[in-house]
């Protein structure tokens, strides 16, 4: 495999950080710049990443190397398929959301907007990091940093709650991966001295069985950013936060980050030969399956829409785990798949309810009688992402979810398949009354609001509805046009499985 | 003559009579005092900078006082372990010295302010002669300067600071007179108190149980000096009402300096395996460290005064040197090494913070963090960092000595060791967090509406380059490894 | 018998030593405890002495006339120049701790710790 030396994968974590301080010294003064220096790097970054592609696509790897702090510890990116894919989908939904904070942030006068900006700036630089790690430890870094810069960003209302939040998150999310994950990357060390990613797995074959599985559970419980269950309560704590964090962090970033990170683990640490010949994947698949149906049966109760959009988050995330637990190409396809695929589905729910939001103030399911009466494209949008997200066509869930049950039926495992079946029916059970409220019920009298014509058209500024209808529209495209990213996801699976 | 030759000894005799020196000064001009001790604090880091690279170039150092033959003389011996040690000491003193110019005038009358120059030179004479000397009767001497001059500081502090130096003389004075204990038990034994002559004597006698009462009553004294859990009673109170600057040269020396005398006994003094095989003593003391570690966290968490928290987690880090050190196999004892160095830095970084928390707000209170962000916003970013470091959180310097600790445990199959320094990183989160959020995301109301100026230029200075050097350190782990480190790890590991 | 007769000066200083420490533990009073401070250094220097000590042996001088110098003749020099060091030190951490009680007394005017915890809280 040919290898290529280049500064880009340096350049496309950097852009965001030089824009975060940019941001920092332009400030309040000057809020129309400070902006332009979001959607600055916003685009700069994805244009960095997509100038990679070509080269990807030829099968080559882009490197390069940062720093080596110590023989084993070494501050390296590469570019690989899978890590470009995942770049390209948060840096492409970047530029959107910053569009949309602007808009959301401007549309409700909140406080604090340039450390707002400027630490979100942060997480996507750090989590083009993660994209581009060469190693597990880089990876690690990186990690770290997200879920120290998204901080701030759940915290933003500096209200109890939020504190409360925030404080939930930081323990979830640092405590595990302080106590599992880098206990799991030093015994990963300890055992076989190396800590690159690598298409066929770092451990030899001589390796204690028990070891193994007992290195791959603290894995699988130090990212804690899956939010496999049952460490997943951080999610729904971190609802809290802007809408737009919730959007991007919370169905993009971080989350994906989280299972990114799971599907390195599960194919470039471990190798899919080790885990078959251990049977660890049915572990995994079992756990994920469980958070799938239960996370599902959760969202079901909540009346707040962003937690059951949270909820759903959990049990998506799950699909994505499930995928690569299969262990077969068609699993390992369906589950990346499903990254680009829930990432605009879900981007646009959250999109959707930061915009109700804005126009109404409302945030329970119970209050949206009628609401897409008021808000039609934004309910459009949002039944887009609801169907994407149930997995019906023409919607971008429905490619993703085929593949994982063609995984399912490669792998000869019918209890997966009863769990998608399952899963798609809960979908629906949570999803289609929102929908069925909204467009068919009459609108409650508003109490608030006397003489307030509650069926005339009341859309949130259009810097905060335009994201929302791209993002749908987008979901729709990726169902006609799946093969850019199929193309990807070929080369992925021919890497792990050598060529087959 | 060429200097470089004697910059062994040099650094020894130059701040020795400076601070007698100073004191004749002060008769004269006293505001010439403070730049005649910077300029002593200077030159040590040059003599410090120049072993190191002595070191580094061409190996041991070895210094014959007035041209006596060891084992007869008092000889300096100085490897890459104390050449590590001394450029550490003297670097941290002379930087808290600049700090200590500002700091010190709300803590001591300016009149008093020679004498506090002076006990600060003779502090920092007494740590590195510890460090440089290769006779472990010389070795009890310095320690005893060092000791004397550390309670003479810690008593000019606040108001129970005294109570709290009078504690730590006795218990500073039992630990010393373990170690004389120790000394006299091998030099009974021997005839010799040559580190170097000892070391090949010793191994003769490993089967007598003298030797392992020796090493015993060496250990328990160090032990005191370093504030091993549960002989920790002194530093607390020592540390938390000595002043700032005080604080921050004693927590970022005096106990590295003490695991150096630890490491220089078990494995130079003895070999390593007397250490591991012979005695269960290195057993004893990983489990002893565990326990100080798990004790020093638990209880840094109650804690409501910063200073005092931070001499608890001290305690802490205390306990991750003494375990990496006696956990006895290479990743171990590099973690533990590379750790004295990091949490020097560290530690004392924020206890500059705290004392400069002392200077504007004129509170140690944890709540007294609370907004500001607002008014200290530098100081408020290096105490991130060093907070982060503390966490362990790469790419801070922190993050990497843990790194080869846990390493060192796994590879010793040390479970329990492992799960207490992930522990300690934990309550270390909790803390720090928690401080993070009173910084940066206090209510507006709960504010106080009086707004504290930034620290002035010469305490702030030496925050920021202590913070700064902790990434610069964090980054550039490996070449202080390759560079330093790995040539102090005992033979046979 | 023999063991507690023979070496009688080792439990002579271990008697000391614990005499000292007892006092340093126990008594309330801030002297006392540097008394038992100074008992406990005390005993380590007579230990350090007697070790040097030879029956029938001389005092370490050379005198020019004797020609043959047999070691064994001597007591060892050095423990007793070791203890003069030790001495030195000894009397300075007293010098110290003494500094350090008359602050405590000017402050708390008196001098049982009981007494001045009393006074802190």
């Amino acid at each position: 495999m040919e290898t290529i030396i280049s500064t880009k994968p340096l350049l496309a974590v950097l852009v965001s950080l030089i824009a975060t301080i940019l941001i920092a010294i332009t400030g309040e003064r000057a809020r129309n710049l400070r902006e332009t220096w979001t959607i600055l790097a916003a685009v700069t970054k994805f244009g960095i990443v997509i100038s990679m592609l070509p080269d990807i696509l030829n099968g080559k790897v882009i490197e390069y190397t940062l720093l080596k702090i110590t023989p084993e510890l070494i501050l390296q990116f590469k570019v690989d398929a899978l890590g470009i894919f995942f770049a390209i989908t948060a840096s492409f939904l970047w530029i959107i959301t910053s569009f949309y904070s602007i808009g959301y942030m401007r549309g409700l006068k909140e406080h604090a907007q340039t450390r707002y900006f400027a630490y979100f700036a942060i997480a996507l630089s750090a989590t083009m990091g993660v994209a581009f790690s060469a190693n597990i430890f880089t990876a690690f870094l990186f990690y770290e940093i997200i879920t120290v810069s998204t901080f701030p960003l759940v915290a933003h209302k500096e209200t109890e709650e939020a504190k409360r939040g925030a404080r939930k998150y930081l323990t979830y999310l640092l405590g595990t991966s302080v106590a599992f994950q880098l206990t799991a990357i030093v015994i990963t060390y300890n055992i076989s001295g190396n800590l690159n990613f690598s298409y066929k797995g770092v451990f030899g074959g001589n390796v204690s069985h028990l070891i193994i599985t007992i290195t791959f559970l603290l894995y699988i419980a130090g990212i804690t950013k899956a939010a496999i269950m049952p460490l997943h309560s951080w999610l729904p704590a971190a609802m809290v936060a802007p809408t737009p964090v919730s959007a991007l962090l919370h169905a993009v970033a971080v989350v994906k980050t989280g299972v990114f990170m799971v599907i390195r683990v599960v194919l470039h640490i471990f190798g899919i030969d080790l885990l078959k010949n251990l049977d660890l994947g049915t572990i995994l698949a079992v756990i994920a399956s469980f958070t799938i149906i239960s996370a599902s049966v959760i969202a079901l109760r909540q009346d707040n829409l962003k937690l059951r959009l949270a909820y759903s988050t959990v049990s998506q995330l799950s699909y994505i785990v499930l995928g690569v637990a299969l262990l077969t190409p068609s699993g390992i396809t369906g589950s990346v798949m499903h990254i680009v695929a829930h990432a605009f589905g879900k981007i646009t729910l959250f999109f959707t309810a930061g915009a109700i939001y804005i126009a109404t103030h409302k945030t329970k399911i119970s209050e949206l009688d009628g609401i897409g009466r008021q808000m039609p494209f934004t309910m459009g949008a949002f039944t887009v992402g609801a169907l994407s997200m149930i997995g019906i066509p023409p919607f971008s869930g429905f490619i993703s979810k085929w593949y994982l049950s063609l995984g399912a039926l490669e792998a000869g495992d019918i209890f997966v398949l009863a769990v998608l079946a399952t899963s798609t029916i809960l979908n629906a059970c949570y999803f289609m009354p929102i929908v069925y409220v909204a467009f068919m019920k009459e609108p409650k009298p508003d109490p608030h609001h006397h003489g307030y014509n509650s069926t005339a058209i009341h859309e949130a500024p259009v810097f905060a509805v335009a994201p929302l209808v791209l993002t749908a529209i987008g979901t729709v495209l990726i169902f006609f046009y799946p093969s850019f990213f199929l193309e990807i996801i070929k080369i992925i699976v021919a890497n792990v499985t050598g060529g087959n | 003559m060429n200097i470089s030759d004697h910059s062994s000894i040099l650094i020894i005799v130059i701040p020795l009579i400076a601070s007698i020196i100073n004191i004749f000064i002060s008769l004269f001009k006293r505001s010439l005092c403070y730049s005649f001790f910077l300029l002593i604090l200077g030159i040590c880091v040059i003599l410090s900078i120049d072993i190191l690279s002595n070191v580094i170039n061409s190996g041991t150092i070895r210094y014959k006082l007035g041209g006596w033959m060891p084992p007869w003389g008092i000889e300096y011996v100085v490897d890459h372990l104390n050449a590590y040690i001394i450029a550490i000491v003297s670097t941290m003193s002379l930087i808290i010295a600049v700090y200590s110019k500002e700091s010190i005038k709300q803590e001591v009358p300016e009149p008093k302010l020679p004498y506090f120059y002076s006990t600060y030179l003779l502090l920092t004479t007494g740590l590195l002669g510890i460090a440089i000397t290769g006779d472990i009767f010389n070795l009890y001497v310095f320690l005893e300067i060092a000791s004397l001059a550390g309670y003479a500081l810690i008593a000019i502090g606040e108001k129970r600071s005294v109570l709290a130096s009078f504690n730590y003389i006795i218990m500073g004075t039992i630990g010393a007179c373990f170690y004389l204990l120790g000394v006299g038990y091998i030099y009974i034994m021997t005839g010799s108190l040559n580190i170097t002559d000892l070391s090949l004597l010793l191994p003769n006698l490993y089967e007598s149980k003298v030797m392992l009462a020796a090493l015993a009553f060496l250990v328990v004294g160090v032990a005191i000096k370093i504030a091993l859990f549960p002989l920790h009673r002194w530093l607390p109170d020592s540390y938390t009402f000595a002043p700032s600057a005080v604080s921050a040269f004693a927590s970022a020396t005096m106990t590295k300096v003490g695991i150096y005398v630890l490491i220089r006994v078990s494995f130079t003094l003895f070999e390593p395996r007397f250490f591991t095989e012979i005695t269960p003593l290195s057993s004893i003391l990983v489990w002893w460290a565990i326990v100080a570690i798990f004790f020093g966290s638990i209880i840094a968490l109650a804690q409501t005064d910063f200073k005092r928290t931070l001499s608890y987690i001290l305690i802490a880090e205390v306990g991750y040197m003494v375990f990496g050190v006696s956990l006895g196999n290479k990743q171990g004892f590099i973690g533990a090494v590379l750790h004295i160095l990091n949490d020097a830095v560290m530690i004392a970084c924020l206890f500059m913070i705290a004392g400069g928390l002392m200077y504007r707000v004129g509170s140690r209170n944890l709540e007294n963090f609370l907004g500001l962000n607002k008014s200290m916003p530098i100081t408020m970013a290096a105490f991130t960092i060093a907070a982060l470091s503390m966490i362990g959180i790469p790419p801070t310097a922190g993050f990497f000595s843990k790194w080869y600790l846990i390493l060192g445990a796994i590879e010793a199959e040390q479970w329990i060791g492992a799960i207490a320094l992930l522990f300690s990183s934990l309550v270390n989160a909790i803390i720090f967090f928690k401080l993070l959020e009173k910084i940066y995301f206090a209510k507006k109301d709960n504010i106080p509406k009086h707004k504290f100026p930034e620290l002035p230029f010469s305490m702030l200075a030496p925050i920021v380059i202590l913070a700064l050097s902790i990434l610069v350190i964090g980054a550039s782990t490996g070449k202080i490894i390759s560079k330093v480190i790995q040539f102090t790890v005992p033979g046979g590991f | 018998m023999e063991i507690i007769i023979g070496k009688y000066n080792y439990w002579i200083y271990i008697a000391l030593m614990m005499i000292g420490f007892y006092a340093m533990i126990t008594k309330r009073n801030l002297v006392k405890k540097l008394v038992g401070m100074n008992i406990f250094q005390t005993a380590i220097i007579l230990f350090f002495i007697s070790t040097a000590y030879k029956k029938n042996a001389t005092i370490p001088i050379l005198i020019k006339s004797q020609e043959v110098i047999d070691p064994a003749q001597y007591i060892n020099p050095l423990p007793h120049v070791l203890m003069l060091t030790a001495i030195v030190v000894m009397v300075s951490t007293f010098g110290v701790a003494l500094a350090v009680i008359i602050m405590l007394y000017k402050q708390y005017k008196t001098l049982d710790e009981d007494e001045i915890i009393e006074q802190l809280e």
